[in-house]
């Protein structure tokens, strides 16, 4: 499926572990620009908007390159967003069971490989930027996205691929080294 | 040909070649590796898995079309040299090696990364007390290699002072490394692996394995290997066969009251190269 901002109820009906691509305008934000939205507002329309986690290298005006960052560092300051209307995180490494509920009925959250930042500027053309002055790597770069190629990571349904894959791992984990579950966190 | 130590043509020249490898390293993977991720996209059973080295292998080719970083957290450089006899040992060589980082963070371009540890001041050029990392032995020949290392796969890396008797425990401390970090690392991972010395020679070890090739394993390192891919973390931490492409150890011996284990993780981006000094 291609999904194309601003998005709508159509992420409600996708799974962890779906496929889509995703087009259209979508923002960057990390750390810092996260604060600042959080004090000053959000400087763009969060109705249906697709939030970025990513830290750019951009030289003339042009993505050089832009990999997604890890998500898991914005758990505790993503709750606004999606209340504001977001309807989708894209990142890498998953987010925090608080985000999997926030998410619930409202939203989702889609997994870009990490490192894959070539692949990642070649399907996006810079359109402007907020906060400039947080600097290259925390200013919110507004992006047109071209066929975007990611992974449904958490649905709406709270289906949490990440977390199931580190449950199935721990289980091995103990099988095999013979440990006994009760003793071992 | 002797060199004089304080040489400003020594430095110029391994200036050039640092910046060389960085270039080399930094756009392209090396053989070895990118073969190894291609069996694993083509051995993968899980789809989402098969799909997530799909998109390493394009984003590799399309780095190489674009002249641009794998990454765009370009890591920070680790710089092994090797020394021939006729060549001193001076202050010329670290002279050269932190130029040769300064022209390519500007001209490739890398991210700056590095800073300060305490104040978190961006130095802006990738070099910084005591930094690059830069180390030397003895060898046939001048050669510059690097290994810029990123910050997911380096913050999950682990050292264990285990108990002589432990011996037998270093497969699960290396999968346990592996179950405790998940995705954090973007594997596909690469483990280097260091057996022995001392507390601070474990870790050195375990980053000079990473520069072993990846494309044979012995049945130790096979053991090991096979053990984290039990664990079915899998690509990006989203499932699947392949978690380690190569787990590579490099022992020492050690005092006879200890057993330092140090695995040093490493992305699916194991970038290193190695360059000839021209003089």
């Amino acid at each position: 499926m291609n999904l194309r901002t601003p998005l709508g109820a159509e992420v409600l009906d996708l799974r962890a572990g779906d496929t889509v691509t995703l087009s259209g305008t979508i923002y960057t934000a990390r750390d810092e620009a996260h604060l600042r939205m959080m004090e000053e507002g959000i400087p763009f329309d969060p109705e249906g908007a697709v939030v970025y986690h990513c830290g750019p290298v951009v030289q003339d005006g042009r993505l050089v390159v832009a990999g997604p960052t890890t998500s898991a560092r914005m758990n505790r300051l993503t709750g606004f967003l999606i209340d504001a209307g977001v309807r989708a995180l894209v990142g890498k490494g998953g987010m925090g069971p608080e985000v999997v509920e926030q998410l619930r009925g409202r939203g989702v959250y889609l997994a870009l490989t990490g490192g894959c930042a070539a692949l990642a500027a070649a399907r996006m053309r810079l359109s402007g930027v907020y906060f400039e002055d947080l600097g290259m790597a925390e200013a919110v770069w507004i992006i047109e996205a071209d066929h975007l190629p990611l992974t449904v990571g958490i649905d709406a349904h709270g289906g949490d691929l990440f977390r199931a894959v580190r449950e199935k791992a721990k289980t091995q984990f103990h099988q095999r080294f013979n440990i006994n579950q009760d003793t071992v966190s | 040909m002797m060199v004089n130590p304080a040489d400003p043509a020594l430095s110029s020249a391994l200036a050039d070649a640092t910046e060389r490898a960085l270039q080399e390293a930094e756009i392209r993977l090396p053989p070895d590796v990118l073969a190894a991720l291609r069996r694993a996209a083509a051995a993968e059973r899980d789809e989402i898995a098969r799909r997530e080295l799909g998109n390493i292998l394009e984003n590799i080719a399309l780095a190489a079309e674009r002249q641009v970083p794998i990454c765009q957290d370009t890591g920070v450089p680790v710089v092994y040299l090797t020394l021939p006899p006729d060549v001193p040992f001076s202050p010329a060589l670290f002279d050269g090696v932190r130029e040769g980082v300064q022209r390519a963070t500007a001209a490739i371009p890398l991210r700056p990364n590095v800073v300060d540890p305490l104040t978190r001041e961006n130095t802006g050029d990738n070099t910084g007390v005591g930094m690059p990392a830069v180390h030397v032995t003895p060898g046939e020949r001048l050669t510059v290699t690097v290994l810029p290392k990123g910050a997911g796969s380096e913050n999950v890396s682990r050292i264990g002072m285990l108990l002589p008797s432990q011996a037998g425990e270093i497969p699960r401390f290396v999968a346990e490394t592996m179950l405790l970090a998940g995705g954090k690392p973007c594997p596909p991972v690469i483990l280097g692996v260091g057996i022995g010395g001392t507390f601070d020679m474990a870790a050195a070890l375990a980053k000079e394995a990473l520069l072993l090739p990846v494309d044979t394993m012995d049945d130790y390192e096979q053991e090991l290997c096979d053990a984290v891919n039990a664990l079915g973390i899998g690509p990006m931490g989203l499932g699947g066969d392949t978690t380690a492409l190569a787990v590579k150890v490099k022992r020492a011996g050690c005092h006879t009251a200890s057993l330092p284990v140090a695995v040093n993780v490493q992305c699916w981006a194991c970038r290193r190269a190695t360059v000839e000094v021209k003089r």
